[in-house]
């Protein structure tokens, strides 16, 4: 199923002291959050909605949406990507390089990482000096469903 | 050939609307030639095409109806069978246009019952029978012609039609009258017709929302002016800021449509009505040529259909009790738009019998809407506006004994939805009319622009009524009752509450609403107040939805970005309506009850919301709604299941579910129904089968429940339906449920008495309560709160119920002041009397608080502050 040289590329960002990796298709752009406007009684993973261009983007604190809570600075950045017509901008500390990386190299997730993260992570790189947590960007946007069903 | 086809029969369609009116409208004016030249015409058209594309039965019943026409035409009186008869032609020839549509061909069958009757009638009206001497003036040889294949039914032969031909006078008599200027107007507007071209309604919304950007970047670039001084900008953008104005409302006009499409369809209702029914009924129409938004029009069709069966139906007398009335015989409905504002009303008026205040009364008192106290304080209008209530009344009932309002709650739930208002005027034997206000489009709207707690919001204007500045010394007062804020407005008072409050966001200190301002609002029937920290202005804004992950918020309707780039939210009166839990009928309880004396209103039981559902089994069960959070419908494969137990992720959290008993299934796919009950920051949720209903009814246990999790049963809406007793379910979802908050709360756990004389009541509140950290010992009269206080029981605080037999909770309380143990004891009322006056009797008595009974939050708030305080004390 797998492309044939089988390298997958990611863009790759800190948050909260973790290391995290997003297929690069699935990225739209990445901005900085100017000027959001919180909104009253949303999930608490939801960090406010912000005008982009003309269009309303919702912004996911990922820090919260991932249960870390390293690092204590504003994120000042924002992954913009699109689900379903909409568009999203998840919350992180800095962004890094871009990297190519070879899918048969992805690990599982290991049994005891924490829930929080294992339900929107896809497997683990091991990278030279560090780990890179694979996210999938529909799982990480699956906020709040039970409510939203209504 | 498939476009060829639709166009058809989207073309003919039309037509045909068109003829529907105006042979209604030559059938009252039989002399008007223009009316049926115009009808001859289109129905010729339609026959034409017909046979192009190969439609040999709407061909044929085409024609026999033209035949018919042509009758009228060459001056034969139309009869009310003659039109009847077209009439069901063109339903006929509608049905058949459908099954085109949907098939791509004529459907199978045959028409020679109207064909037959058509041909028979025309021949029966030939005008050289009725015309004793028609001029003849044929002049030259008929030709022998043969037509090659049998006459379709319907069909005239070759020779008649050269006889008919020869037979028709060269001009219409009636003809001449018209000036040759009309003549050529009407060729002008039939050009301009042509110049028209068909764009689907997907492409003009497309560019609506296109233009809605520009707008915003249009207003984003004009702030950007207005800060900067430089000047180099400032024409090319003011030029930018006028095309786009311009471009703008173009666009709107593309959306644009008279109502007159919406009432097209309406003259002949009102005709078969008026034949149905024997009545003579006469349809006005003024302001046909008023515009709004197709959106809109859409949306509004149905319900002013309904109306005006209504009104035809029930409104108007039979001639002759008109006739015993002293009216004129035929019945007249009439019907204006007219634009105001960003709205446009329209009105429908009958100049019937009125509404029939006396049915309406008894009515609302056999469905439990009103109690006959409070029906006494009530004005006649008030009363009418029962017809909108949900479910008021079902069609087969009210018409038997002839009454009004048949689904007037539909229609009002209709005009609702699009942020529209109703109203009724009614004058015994005069008529009635209802008054509809509607946004003119959707997409773009008027609102107020509001601050709380530091941030902006809007406030759709259609909702808003007026602003109120309150202070303290003015005639707009507001009046407290602890947390629950009511605003006396001349001689109203309206629940009032503060935006950021209600949004969760309030910094404590901040309570104050006198410092505010009250936007004063209204959806439906009820009016509030919503408290703001600041106005700004009006703006017009374009709706844009909320994103899905925020979308179940119901205080909003959706967001919007403002001319300096931020977005903020809409809100949405509905949701701050429910917000606030004033039902309708609360809403009449608080009027009644404002309106009443003490004594009066005492006695006046109330009614609580119950949410019906089942579970298990088809018995219905009911929980009061205040103790329910949230009612979700969560897609069962969400569903988890973690040793043992089903869990659901919830908000960022793992909630447990919990069955009612062994016989409820938790479902493994589609959706599956739940009741959330949250405590603080812990929710969990009861699996049902299906939730039911919401009713608002009294509440009599009549039988004591001895099964765990059943308070016991009760009739609700007439029928058995056993309460659920949530204190037990509880802790069942999380063991250390009641045992949590005992750590959170003090030291030493504060005890209530809480005293009621309802079971009901104290067995509802004490698990609340309890879960709330206070130990809690009932007492079910006052007499009984005495003897526990004198008995040395322990006793913090009290809370009492005022409706009480025998001693009532202002004696209770007067009591206790006299007695040396209850003199300091803080007593917090509670009440679904929420007047001035009783207001003032508590204080006067020494109550600490007021609370309204069914505010739950409110309560725990209250005692929460009150043992503080004692523990300060």
């Amino acid at each position: 199923m797998s492309e044939a040289a089988n390298l997958r590329e990611y863009v790759t960002a800190e948050i909260g002291g973790e290391l995290i990796g997003m297929p690069i298709l699935r990225v739209q752009d990445v901005f900085i959050p100017e000027g959001p406007t919180r909104v009253p009684l949303a999930p608490p993973e939801i960090a406010g909605v912000l005008n982009l261009r003309g269009r309303i983007v919702t912004l996911v604190d990922m820090r919260r949406r991932l249960g870390l809570s390293g690092g204590s600075d504003k994120s000042s950045l924002a992954i913009g990507v699109e689900l379903r017509g909409e568009s999203y901008g998840l919350l992180i500390d800095a962004i890094g390089e871009v990297l190519k990386l070879d899918e048969d190299a992805r690990e599982p997730n290991p049994v005891n990482l924490d829930p929080r993260l294992a339900r929107v992570s896809t497997g683990i790189h091991r990278l030279n000096d560090r780990l890179l947590l694979v996210l999938d960007v529909d799982r990480v946007l699956d906020i709040g469903s039970a409510s939203m069903a209504a | 050939m498939d476009d060829l086809l639709r166009e058809f029969v989207t073309e003919t369609n039309e037509s045909l609307d068109v003829v529907d009116v105006e042979l209604v409208r030559f059938e009252r004016e039989p002399a008007n030639a223009t009316i049926i030249n115009n009808v001859f015409r289109l129905v010729h058209t339609i026959k034409g095409t017909c046979g192009f594309l190969g439609l040999p039965r709407l061909e044929a019943l085409a024609h026999a109806a033209e035949a018919l026409m042509g009758r009228f035409r060459d001056g034969v009186p139309a009869t009310t069978d003659a039109v009847t008869l077209i009439l069901a032609s063109i339903d006929r020839i509608k049905q058949i246009l459908e099954s085109l549509e949907n098939e791509q061909r004529e459907p199978a069958g045959a028409d020679d019952d109207l064909i037959s009757g058509l041909t028979h009638m025309a021949a029966s009206l030939d005008p050289k029978k009725q015309q004793a001497a028609p001029p003849q003036q044929s002049v030259g040889t008929l030709v022998e012609q043969v037509l090659e294949r049998p006459l379709l039914p319907g069909e005239d032969s070759l020779d008649d039609l050269e006889r008919a031909f020869r037979a028709t006078p060269v001009e219409a008599p009636q003809r001449r009258v018209k000036s040759p200027l009309a003549d050529a107007a009407k060729d002008d507007a039939e050009r301009n017709g042509n110049q028209s071209i068909r764009v689907s309604v997907d492409t003009l919304e497309k560019l609506m929302t296109m233009v809605s950007e520009l707008v915003l970047t249009r207003n984003q670039l004009l702030e950007i002016g207005r800060r900067h001084e430089e000047s180099e900008f400032k024409t090319p953008l003011q030029r930018l800021s006028n095309v786009t104005a311009e471009l703008q409302e173009g666009v709107m006009k593309t959306r644009m449509q008279p109502i007159g499409n919406a009432w097209q369809k309406l003259p002949r209702i009102v005709r078969d009505l008026s034949q149905e029914l024997g009545k003579h009924i006469d349809l006005e129409m003024q302001g046909a040529e008023t515009e709004l938004d197709r959106q809109v029009l859409d949306l509004i069709k149905d319900p002013l259909t309904h109306m005006l069966r209504n009104s035809a139906d029930h409104g108007l007398e039979t001639p002759q009790e008109r006739r015993a009335a002293g009216k004129p015989e035929r019945g007249r409905i009439r019907l204006c738009a007219w634009h105001e504002g960003g709205f446009i009303v329209i009105q429908i008026a009958d100049d019937g019998r009125g509404l029939n205040t006396e049915r309406i009364k008894a009515k609302a008192l056999a469905q439990g809407l009103v109690t006959e106290a409070e029906l006494d304080k009530l004005t006649e209008q008030q009363i009418h506006k029962f017809i909108f209530a949900p479910g008021f009344s079902t069609a087969a009932e009210v018409t038997s004994i002839s009454g009004r309002g048949v689904g007037m709650d539909v229609v009002r739930t209709n005009i609702d939805q699009i942020g529209g208002t109703i109203d009724v005027r009614s004058v015994p034997g005069v008529g009635v009319s209802f008054t509809v206000k509607i946004p003119l489009t959707l997409a773009i709207v008027s609102a107020l622009i509001v601050e709380a707690a530091g941030d902006r919001y809007a406030i759709p204007q259609l909702a808003v009524i007026e602003l109120v500045r309150a202070h303290g010394g003015s005639e707009h007062r507001i009046e407290r009752i602890k947390d629950t804020a009511v605003l006396r407005l001349r001689d109203k008072l309206l629940p009032v509450a503060r935006l950021s409050r209600l949004l969760g966001i309030a910094p404590a200190a901040s309570e104050n609403v006198e410092q505010g301002f009250i936007v004063v609002t209204q959806v439906g029937a009820q009016t509030f107040g919503i408290v703001v920290d600041a106005v700004f202005h009006t703006e017009e804004i374009v709706v844009k939805p909320m994103s899905s992950k925020l979308r179940h918020i119901a205080l909003f309707c959706g967001n919007t970005i403002l001319g300096d780039g931020s977005v903020i939210m809409i809100i949405d009166p509905n949701g701050i309506a429910q917000a606030l839990g004033t039902t309708a009928a609360a809403q009449l309880q608080l009027q009644a009850a404002a309106a009443a004396d003490a004594e009066a209103s005492a006695s006046a039981e109330q009614a609580t919301s119950l949410l019906l559902f089942r579970a298990g089994s088809t018995q219905p069960k009911a929980v009061p709604l205040s103790l329910v959070t949230r009612l979700e419908e969560v897609d069962a494969r969400k569903i988890e299941l973690s040793n043992g137990r089903h869990m659901i992720q919830y908000r960022g959290q793992l909630m447990p579910l919990v069955r009612m008993d062994t016989n409820v299934n938790v479902r493994s796919e589609g959706a599956q129904p739940l009741l959330v009950f949250s405590d603080g920051t812990r929710s969990m949720a009861l699996v049902v089968d299906e939730i039911v209903d919401i009713v608002e009814d009294r509440l009599d246990i009549e039988v004591a429940g001895g099964v765990d999790g059943l308070l016991g049963s009760a009739i609700v809406k007439g029928q058995a339906t056993e309460i659920v007793d949530i204190g037990h379910f509880l802790p069942i979802a999380f063991e250390d449920w009641f045992r949590r908050k005992e750590q959170a709360a003090a030291p030493r756990r504060r005890a209530v008495l809480l005293v009621d004389d309802s079971p009901f009541f104290r067995n509802m509140l004490a698990p609340v309560l309890q879960a709330a950290g206070f130990d809690v010992t009932t007492a079910g009269s006052g007499a009984e709160a005495l003897a526990h206080v004198d008995g040395g029981g322990a006793a913090d605080i009290v809370i009492t119920d005022i409706e009480m037999p025998e001693m009532d909770g202002f004696a209770l309380t007067q009591a206790l002041r006299k007695h040396p143990r209850g003199a300091e004891l803080p007593v917090i009322g509670l009440s679904s009397i929420v007047s001035p006056e009783a207001i003032a009797r508590g204080r006067e008595v020494g109550f600490h608080d007021y609370v309204a009974k069914f505010d739950r939050q409110g309560l725990i708030a209250a005692l929460k502050e009150q043992s503080e305080f004692g523990r300060a004390a």
